[in-house]
C-alpha cells in the first residue's frame, strides 16, 4: 500500500487539482440531466462514487489476466455488472429516488469518469489505491454536481433538498424563479463558470491556445 | 506476460469466466431483490390512491388501505362491473393487443395508442369499506404531456362528477415548469370542479394561466411556462371523461349503480 501523502493525492487530488468534470471535461452528460434537485443529484454521486471505486478495484484486481486486445469489453462488462446491481439496489431500498432517477442510473455505464478511471489508472495500479482513485473521482464529479445542483434548485425552485428557502411568487412568495435554470443548457453554463472560476486561481490548468 | 494473456485460450478463459461470474452476481441481485422491489410498487400504487382521497395519513399504508379502498373492475365500454381477470397487470393490458382496443387518430385525445379493455377503479370509504358510506371514486388517468406520458389518479365524489382530488404521480415532464402538474398547490384548483357537465359530456377546461374565473365550476389556471403540459392535462381529462373512457362507468354511477353495492 502507498504512503501517506500518494493516498492524499489520489483521494483529494481530483477534487480541485485534477476535477474529472472541470478539468478533463469528462462526465457532463449526467451533469446536466440530475442536477435539477439536489436530492437526486445526491444519490446520483454516491451511485457514480460506488460504481467508480468498485469498477476500479475489481478491474485492478484481474489486471494482470486481461488480454489488452479485449480490455475495453472486459471493463465494461466489470462497469455494467456494478451498475445493474446498484439499480437494483436503489430500487429495492430506495424506491422514490430510483423513480425519479429513472433511466440515469442506468446511463452511469456510458459515463466516460467510470471507464477513464478503469482505462488510466485501474490497469496500471494496485487494487486498495484504485479503489481510493475511485472514491476520489468520484467526489471530484460529486463536488461539481452538487455546487450546479444547489444553484440550479435554488434559483429554479426557491428550495434546497425540497426544503423551501425563498418563497416563490406563485405559492405567495417574493421569488420569481429563473425558469432556464430548470433546462438542461444552463448546467452547461454553470459548469463553464465553475471551470473559469477555477482555473482562474490555479492558472496551471489553462490551456495553451 | 503480455503475449501469453493474448493467447486465444487465455483471452476465451478470461472473458468466459468474467461473463460467468458477473452474470451469476447480476442475476443474484435481481432475483434476490426482487419481492422488495415489487412490495415497494404495490405500496406506491396504494399510496397514491390514499393520497388523492386525502386518506392518507401516518405510516402504515397497507393498513390503510385495506380498511378504507375497495379495488373494483370495470369493462370501459360497457361501463359495469367484471370480476378480476387473470394475471391482471393495468400497465400490461393497456399495450397487449388481446386484451385492450387501438384508438384511431380522432379517438386518441391523449395520445395513448391504445387503450385496456377492463380498468381498476377504488372506491374509497372515509369511515372504513364496512359502513359502506361511499366517500370518492378513484380513477386511473394517463395521457401524453409534451415529454412523457402522465399517470394520474382523478378522485371523484359519489355523484361521479364532482372532482375530490388529482394526483399526477407518475410524469417526466420538465422540473419545475411542466413538472408542476405534481405541485399539490396546483392540483388544488380541481377540488371541487366539475368533471361533467350536465349531458355528462367532458367539460373540464384547463385555461391560460390566470383566466379561469372563480366561480366557473369547470375553469382551471393553466400551468405557466408549461403549454404544452397543460394541453396534455386537458386531452387526457377530455379523452378518460369521453366515450371512450369512463363515460359509460360514470353514467351509471349517475344512475345509481354504487348504491346498493
Amino acid at each position: 500500500m502507498a504512503n501517506a501523502k500518494e493516498i492524499k493525492t489520489v483521494l483529494f487530488g481530483p477534487v480541485f487539482a485534477n476535477n474529472p468534470i472541470a478539468l478533463q471535461v469528462l462526465g457532463i452528460c449526467s451533469a446536466l440531466a440530475v442536477t435539477t434537485k439536489m436530492d437526486k443529484a445526491l444519490v446520483m454521486c454516491i451511485a457514480l462514487t460506488l460504481v467508480t471505486a468498485f469498477s476500479n478495484f475489481f478491474i485492478s484486481l484481474i489486471r494482470n489476466h486481461i488480454p489488452s486486445s479485449v480490455r475495453i469489453i472486459v471493463q465494461m462488462t466489470i462497469i455494467a455488472s456494478l451498475v445493474i446491481v446498484v439499480d437494483q439496489l436503489l430500487k429495492a431500498f430506495a424506491y422514490d429516488v430510483a423513480k425519479e432517477l429513472s433511466v440515469f442510473v442506468g446511463l452511469i455505464i456510458t459515463n466516460c469518469i467510470v471507464m477513464g478511471r478503469a482505462e488510466a489508472f485501474a490497469m496500471k495500479s494496485a487494487p486498495g489505491i484504485s479503489f481510493l482513485d475511485g472514491i476520489g473521482n468520484g467526489l471530484g464529479y460529486s463536488a461539481v454536481l452538487m455546487t450546479v445542483a444547489f444553484i440550479r434548485e435554488l434559483g429554479g425552485s426557491g428550495t434546497l433538498f425540497g426544503v423551501e428557502i425563498m418563497p416563490l411568487v406563485k405559492d405567495g412568495g417574493w421569488y420569481q424563479p429563473m425558469g432556464l435554470l430548470l433546462m438542461p443548457p444552463s448546467a452547461f453554463i454553470i459548469i463553464a463558470g465553475l471551470i473559469w472560476l477555477l482555473r482562474t486561481f490555479r492558472t496551471e490548468q489553462v490551456e495553451k491556445a | 506476460m503480455s503475449s501469453n494473456n493474448d493467447s486465444i485460450s487465455k483471452t476465451l478463459i478470461v472473458v468466459i469466466s468474467l461473463c460467468l461470474v458477473c452474470a451469476v452476481i447480476v442475476s443474484t441481485a435481481a432475483v434476490q431483490l426482487r419481492p422488495q422491489q415489487t412490495a415497494n410498487k404495490l405500496l406506491d400504487s396504494q399510496k397514491n390512491v390514499l393520497a388523492v382521497t386525502g386518506l392518507l395519513s401516518g405510516s402504515d399504508i397497507q393498513q390503510l388501505y385495506s380498511k378504507h379502498i375497495e379495488e373494483r373492475f370495470v369493462d370501459l365500454d360497457t361501463g359495469s362491473f367484471v370480476e378480476k381477470p387473470a394475471n391482471y397487470d393495468y400497465r400490461k393490458f393497456m399495450k397487449d393487443p388481446q386484451e385492450s382496443v387501438r384508438l384511431s387518430g380522432e379517438e386518441d385525445l391523449a395520445s395513448i395508442k391504445s387503450r385496456a379493455n377492463i380498468a381498476p377503479i377504488y372506491l374509497a370509504y372515509n369511515n372504513g369499506i364496512e359502513s359502506g358510506e361511499l366517500s370518492a371514486i378513484v380513477l386511473p388517468i394517463h395521457g401524453y404531456g409534451l415529454w412523457s406520458t402522465m399517470h394520474a389518479f382523478l378522485a371523484l365524489g359519489a355523484d361521479g362528477t364532482t372532482i375530490k382530488g388529482l394526483n399526477y404521480y407518475e410524469q417526466g415532464e420538465t422540473a419545475g415548469l411542466g413538472g408542476e402538474v405534481q405541485n399539490p398547490k396546483w392540483v388544488e384548483q380541481f377540488e371541487g370542479k366539475k368533471l361533467l357537465d350536465q349531458s355528462g359530456a367532458p367539460a373540464i377546461k384547463v385555461v391560460k394561466p390566470g383566466n379561469a374565473s372563480a366561480d366557473s365550476a369547470f375553469e382551471v389556471d393553466g400551468l405557466s411556462g408549461a403549454t404544452l403540459t397543460s394541453n396534455g392535462v386537458q386531452y387526457t381529462f377530455d379523452f378518460w371523461a369521453g366515450a371512450k373512457g369512463f363515460a359509460p362507468f360514470l353514467a351509471k354511477v349517475r344512475d345509481g349503480a354504487l348504491n346498493n353495492g
